[in-house]
């Protein structure tokens, strides 16, 4: 183990990686939503600019990008809803792994249906 | 078949093993900087991390610091972080946390280091104090016990076992990038009077806790309920002060 300066890493469980999770993807989502309110804005320069760099978008980089995005939007969403509760009902506290668990799984279902037709469209041509 | 008889074991051979202890060691008078230091202790089944730094201290190096005092899990002073979580030493056997490989003790986290495994609690116990952990009444004292239900004592029974330890509130995300946030301890020692049907400071305390620091910087990380010696679901008890704080407010 190298010397680190803060010690070993600190091995919480699955609350404290959620935790994480929901701070990385929060940021992703806020730097993504400046960016699109920038994209947007460019129709008061003119529809041509608008046009292209809404264009943009179909390259299979911003393609990848969006499933991305969506992953982390529906996980944002399914683990603040498990946190909402946590807080306000009062049995959250007690079944928060099971609540994370069945997050998880919302997510990979809503991925599954999301993901085949999405990079459908970014690598199968339109 | 005849049946054999296992030669019983020899009264004291109880079996033991060599352990690694990789302890993180700072010394201020010697070096600004802590470095890790690995002994070799032999060890029982039986024993805790605490036989292992008692041996190490009193057979190998007399200068590891530490805290302890019961050596009982009651006392509340050797809280520690053994292989990257926060326990108490004197409640960790070693054959519980992988013994075949090095074992890792570092003090706890987000208090300022003195030596060793000692940490500065000032700023553990100044929250602590914030909100105001004694009986809060008004009123002519009365002449015999104040009585409460066996329902109204149960309410708030989770809360009284905190020991005051520092596992927790070490434990928390939040407390270790923001040292002003309350911490899991104090809110838990806060909820014991809160739900406690003979005490008044209630809102006194609700509203020291409706600062900025105070409940809402938790983040449901549940690293402390996990870290909690003493079983204390501590996640649950600020998740119940939150809740005490909205249905006030309607």
């Amino acid at each position: 183990m190298p010397d680190r300066p803060g010690g070993t890493l600190y091995r919480g469980r699955e609350g404290m990686w959620s935790w994480v999770a929901q701070r990385v993807t929060g940021v992703l989502i806020f730097f993504f939503l400046l960016v699109h309110v920038l994209d947007t804005a460019v129709i008061n320069v003119s529809p041509e600019a608008y046009n292209a760099i809404i264009g943009t978008y179909r390259h299979w980089i911003m393609g990848l990008g969006e499933a991305g995005l969506v992953a982390a939007v529906v996980i944002h969403a399914f683990n603040g809803v498990r946190l909402i509760l946590v807080d306000f009902w009062a049995k959250g506290a007690k079944y928060q792994r099971v609540m994370l668990y069945i997050a998880l799984a919302l997510f990979v279902v809503v991925m599954a249906g999301f993901l085949p037709r999405h990079l459908m469209n970014t690598f199968g041509g339109h | 078949m005849t049946a054999v008889a296992e030669a019983p074991a020899a009264v004291g051979a109880v079996k033991s093993f060599t352990v690694t202890i990789k302890i993180r060691r700072f010394n201020p008078e010697v070096s600004p900087d802590p470095t890790w230091q690995e002994f070799q202790v032999e060890a029982h089944a039986t024993d805790r991390v605490l036989d292992a730094l008692h041996k190490i201290k009193w057979e190998q190096d007399g200068s590891l610091t530490f805290r302890r005092s019961c050596a009982h899990g009651v006392c509340g002073s050797d809280a520690m972080r053994i292989n990257g979580r926060n326990r108490l030493a004197c409640k960790t056997l070693l054959k519980d946390v992988n013994p075949d490989k090095p074992i890792t003790v570092e003090p706890i986290k987000a208090l300022p280091v003195l030596k060793d495994l000692v940490v500065d609690m000032e700023p553990f116990f100044a929250s602590y104090r914030e909100i105001m952990p004694f009986l809060i009444t008004s009123g002519n004292e009365p002449t015999r016990e104040r009585l409460q239900s066996a329902e109204e004592r149960a309410r708030f029974d989770d809360t009284t076992k905190c020991i005051l330890c520092a596992a927790c509130t070490s434990s928390c995300p939040v407390f270790w990038t923001d040292g002003q946030y309350f911490g899991p301890a104090a809110i838990v020692n806060a909820h014991r009077f809160i739900f406690d049907s003979r005490d008044e400071g209630g809102q006194q305390r609700l509203d020291i806790l409706n600062d900025k620091e105070g409940v809402w910087r938790c983040r449901t990380t549940f690293n402390c309920t996990e870290a909690c010696p003493r079983g204390i679901q501590v996640t649950k008890a600020i998740a119940e002060v939150k809740q005490a704080m909205i249905r006030r407010a309607f």
